[in-house]
């Protein structure tokens, strides 16, 4: 790495320290970041997108079976959920505008805030991971799923195999996005540490933004989530 | 970002929230409503705002300085849809299952 003094740059011409030395100007450096991670989340949208797939076959393949298991998740705790995560994504857009805008209190307590959310749906979700180990519907050697009606089919059960693939699904998924959501928990605690030193300014607090937009991210996949396991069939 | 005036976009960010908020409660009520072949559509339509709204607007995408991320965030999705698109013809298609 050629130090400033081989390439000849001065460090008389005014920039911010944060500036690094490959990038022209600080917005060309703030677009490079936020672009880094728009393509990270191209291959996270790839990442859920096969167990999104994975649902759609067997949805559609066992429908009422589907609608069944479905059924069986208690969806108010969903859209409890689905609320709690909206209001964390609000706390972090005002924690970065918190950021733009110098106000170093309020974007701490944004940041704290988006922390308790998270935490409160990881709570809820341990609630209904609770639930459903009591009801014997986590998929393995205890799997229970007799005699379960199809919803619009009275007199007709559910196939226990289909339904323990509804679960394996949604225990996957579900996992994998309480998973993201733990590694975010992890992030805003340094975001948070960080905001407390003081280390973020109007000019720089890139770190901030683009862990914005990984709960963003993390956010949409709960968005999707919610309506194609909590809502199947609850009509009938 | 600090060389230009910004209005503030406190007003914006709340009222994304709001109908953030409101698209979740009729999902839900929808959802007990009898539609038939529309329940999923419904569902999956607000969704689909829902996460556009939070897209373009909670992540900068509508005001994005830089293109490139556009077509990113397009490319994306055009691989998603790809993936699940034509996996579906596949499966669609089998008369015999």
């Amino acid at each position: 790495m050629p130090d400033s003094t081989v390439i000849g740059l001065q460090h008389e011409e005014e920039h911010h320290p944060e500036l690094l030395h490959h990038f022209a100007e600080p917005q060309q450096q703030r677009d490079a970041a936020s672009l880094g991670m728009w393509v990270f989340l191209a291959t996270e949208v790839m990442f859920f997108g096969g167990l999104f797939c994975a649902y759609l076959i067997y949805r559609r393949l066992y429908f009422g079976d589907f609608a069944a298991a479905s059924k069986s998740i208690d969806a108010t705790l969903g859209a409890t959920n689905t609320a709690v995560l909206i209001c964390s994504s609000l706390t972090v857009v005002l924690a970065v505008w918190a950021a733009q805008t110098a106000r170093r209190t309020l974007l701490i307590s944004m940041l704290g805030i988006t922390m308790l959310l998270g935490l409160a749906f990881l709570g809820i979700k341990a609630k209904e991971y609770t639930d459903k180990f009591e009801e014997h519907h986590v998929p393995g050697a205890s799997f229970s799923f007799e005699n379960v009606e199809i919803p619009g089919h009275p007199g007709q059960f559910a196939n226990p195999r289909h339904a323990q693939m509804f679960f394996s699904l949604y225990f996957v998924m579900t996992g994998l996005h309480a998973l993201h959501m733990i590694i975010g928990l992890g992030v805003f605690t340094w975001l948070l540490l960080m905001a407390w030193k003081g280390r973020f300014t109007p000019e720089w607090h890139t770190p901030v933004e683009i862990g914005g937009l990984y709960w963003h991210f993390v956010d949409i996949v709960w968005i999707y989530l919610f309506p194609l396991l909590y809502l199947i069939d609850r009509h009938p | 970002m600090s060389e230009h005036a910004k209005s503030s976009p406190l007003k914006m960010y709340f009222g994304i929230w709001i109908a953030l908020l409101l698209c979740t409660y009729i999902t839900y009520k929808a959802a007990f409503i009898e539609l038939g072949r529309f329940n999923a559509a419904v569902a999956l339509g607000i969704a689909t705002l829902k996460a556009t709204l939070v897209a373009l607007f909670f992540m900068h995408v509508w005001h994005a300085s830089e293109k490139l991320t556009k077509l990113v965030v397009i490319a994306a999705l055009f691989f998603l849809l790809l993936l699940l698109g034509l996996t579906m013809t596949d499966y669609a298609t089998r008369v015999w299952s």
